[in-house]
């Protein structure tokens, strides 16, 4: 649920990724001179907003479009809709970037399945005068005019490394329950998560032992969280940075002899994880607001519109009631630091 | 042809062996064997290399883990031996365990055993349409039913859309059936075991159950000996979707959430389940009790080389081949029961 895949980049991904930024700054610079003047001063009223998630259907997303149509509808947008494919592939958002540059939308909020193969079409709906804002997983730099991220990639590793070390008393054996082993964003928390335990002196005691992938299939993490407790007996704590993955196993240490002995945190969904946390299965997980990834998405778009940014770094606008967010190298927007969620606090959220 | 044929007398009569030499070459022949024989070696080598295999916890999880594909197993079963197939469980599965979630939100004081009922009612219900379709249209099941298949998962996709239950929706006494253990055996597999058993003896010691393989081995025969072919072909899939139904509520009794894709891809494991248990997919050959060890291996599989530490990307490699192996073996038994009734007609004459 909380993965960007690329697949069979991986090796190659940071050179490139670097390449394209610079040459995405080197577009926006050169389109912000010419080719977008001419619409910079069209007004909101009258622009219509069409937001194409991974897929449909996911109880992730449906909280992310929720904040989404909240936004743009205080962002004043004539129309808001949701189109999108029941299947998160590659291809499968295509077609309905295509429709929707036919149907002359202004601004398109997409997640990429994929980065590259939704790059033509957003191509030519750019060049059909469309916005393109991309959220949750990035496009490929070249075709879109920003990004708004939920979090720093580096602040969410090290939050989970700081709650399992927090848990087990700061030594023991702990394991990692990912989802797919080719997502983009869970491979980037995971090697900031093994570079913070094998360099924060407070970790030194502490020892990955593991690393298994759930595929973000409740069946499979089911399986595999007994798999690591199997495998490893002296398992102190399992970290899984992904909602399907910390759920299936929160289920299975609830009703299994491990309940309370082995720790769990990571990233999940406070409705899904209440029972897990009231029952004392999982002490503290974090996540950020999704609802505020869609908010914030629908006010870049809103300032494209209206010419008061070009995705350029330094560029800032309002996003609403959540205050100023400025764009950063490579056409970033982060929309803040991710909450951390206990017996405390978790009865306030509902998503 | 010929060689279903000759499987139909082989898997009727497995342990009479007609001409057979002695208890002990009976045993040998039974197709059922060298699963057995692969289970128990399975876990042997794992308990020896990790004794945490076969703790308390570790022997509630392998019967847990094969729990609802044992039932599913014995469903589909029913459905191979006529030659037929039903590749929508996946679907019907996640249907019925959506609307146990449902059910139980909308109505908590429910008693158990009537969700139960009324989840073996839906999925009955779908079943029944397949075997209407198979049936009634005379098309090959397997073009109906992976028709369905989509069918039944936009149905789901619709009635469910990003919604989800999860346990915490469910009363904890439907939840503790996958948790509470009687004699070391966890409620819900007692259950799947009753399933076993019943759909054993039903074709084993029926008329009608019998008349499955004679439909498997040979429809054209079967319905010129005047066997009601359409009227047990629909039965077998009306049977199917009722133990797909009972599967779908036990899921939602173990598992955290269910929602719109809950049970994709699962018929391919049943489907893989059955053929390892050496059910013959062309019909006519085969039993529930091999179809069930067959689960049984392919689920203990994925758990051993987890506890082995065996890398998971060489599981699936493991089950293609353990596929292609009982495959094997069931041409090489047909093969020999061929050459040996040409024989043995060879000195009638």
């Amino acid at each position: 649920m909380l993965n960007r895949k690329s697949p069979g980049r991986r090796p190659h991904l940071a050179p490139l990724v670097a390449v394209t930024a610079a040459a995405a700054l080197a577009l926006t610079a050169c389109s912000g001179g010419s080719g977008t003047s001419g619409e910079t001063s069209a007004a909101v009223q009258d622009q219509k907003i069409t937001f194409i998630p991974k897929q449909l259907n996911n109880p992730y997303t449906d909280v992310v479009l929720g904040g989404g149509k909240t936004g743009a509808q205080e962002a004043g947008f004539a129309s808001s809709q949701v189109v999108g494919p029941l299947e998160a592939s590659a291809s499968s958002q295509v077609s309905f970037i295509n429709a929707e540059t036919q149907a002359g939308t202004n601004v398109i909020v997409i997640a990429a399945n994929d980065p590259d193969a939704v790059c033509t079409a957003l191509g030519e709906a750019r060049s059909a005068g469309a916005k393109i804002v991309a959220f949750d997983s990035d496009a490929n730099p070249d075709c879109r005019d920003v990004f708004i991220s939920q979090v720093v990639a580096k602040d969410v590793a090290l939050i989970q490394t700081k709650l399992i070390a927090e848990q087990i008393g700061g030594s023991g054996e702990i394991a990692i329950l990912s989802a797919t082993a080719n997502a983009t964003n869970q491979n980037e928390w995971i090697k900031f998560m093994e570079e913070d335990l094998a360099s924060n002196p407070a970790y030194k005691d502490i020892k990955l032992v593991a690393k298994v992938y759930g595929d973000d299939d409740d069946t499979k993490s089911f399986q595999e969280a007994q798999g690591l407790l199997q495998a490893h007996p002296n398992l102190k704590g399992i970290i899984s940075p992904t909602t399907v993955g910390i759920a299936a196993t929160a289920r299975y240490l609830s009703t299994s002899a491990y309940k309370g002995k082995v720790a769990l945190t990571g990233l999940g969904l406070p409705n899904e994880m209440r029972p897990f946390v009231k029952d004392g299965t999982v002490k503290e997980f974090a996540l950020w607001d999704p609802a505020q990834l869609g908010y914030v998405a629908a006010f870049a778009g809103k300032a494209l519109v209206e010419g008061k940014i070009t995705g350029a770094a330094g560029d800032t606008f309002t996003a609403g009631n959540l205050g100023d967010r400025t764009v950063e190298e490579g056409g970033k927007v982060i929309v803040g630091p991710p909450t951390v969620f206990s017996t405390d606090n978790i009865d306030k959220y509902n998503f | 042809m010929s060689s279903t044929v000759k499987h139909g007398e082989k898997g009727t009569t497995p342990a009479l062996a007609p001409g057979g030499s002695g208890g002990l070459g009976a045993l040998l022949r039974l197709r059922e064997l060298p699963v057995l024989v692969a289970l128990l070696l399975l876990v042997l080598i794992t308990y020896l290399n990790n004794p945490l295999f076969l703790s308390p916890q570790g022997v509630k999880d392998l019967l847990l883990n094969a729990t609802i594909i044992v039932i599913l197993a014995a469903g589909q079963t029913l459905l191979i031996i006529t030659r037929n197939i039903d590749l929508s469980v996946g679907s019907m599965l996640g249907l019925v365990a959506f609307g146990t979630g449902s059910i139980f939100v909308a109505m908590p004081g429910l008693p158990i055993i009537v969700v139960l009922l009324l989840g073996m009612a839906f999925g009955a219900l779908l079943g029944a349409f397949n075997g209407f379709l198979v049936t009634v249209a005379k098309v090959p099941a397997l073009v109906i039913t992976l028709g369905t298949l989509y069918v039944f998962r936009g149905l789901n996709n619709a009635w469910a859309g990003g919604k989800q239950y999860f346990a915490g929706d469910r009363p904890e006494a439907f939840g503790a059936l996958s948790v509470d253990t009687v004699l070391g055996f966890p409620i819900i597999t007692l259950l799947a075991i009753v399933v076993v058993a019943a759909v054993a003896v039903y074709m084993a010691g029926t008329r009608p159950g019998r008349d499955l393989y004679a439909i498997g081995s040979d429809p054209e025969a079967a319905k010129v000996l005047g066997i009601k072919v359409s009227q047990r072909v629909f039965l077998a899939f009306l049977a199917n979707g009722a133990l797909a139904g009972l599967a779908g509520v036990l899921y939602a009794s173990r598992f955290n959430s269910v929602g719109a894709t809950t049970g994709t891809g699962m018929e391919l494991d049943v489907v893989a389940a059955a053929v390892v248990g050496g059910v013959a997919i062309f019909g006519g050959s085969g039993t529930v009790a091999g179809a069930a060890l067959g689960a049984l291996l392919l689920t203990t599989i994925t758990s051993s080389l987890t506890a082995l530490r065996v890398d998971k990307f060489w599981q699936q490699a493991i089950v293609g081949i353990l596929i292609l192996t009982a495959i094997v073996i069931d041409r090489l038994a047909s093969l020999r029961t061929a050459r040996k009734l040409r024989i043995s007609e060879a000195r009638n004459v």
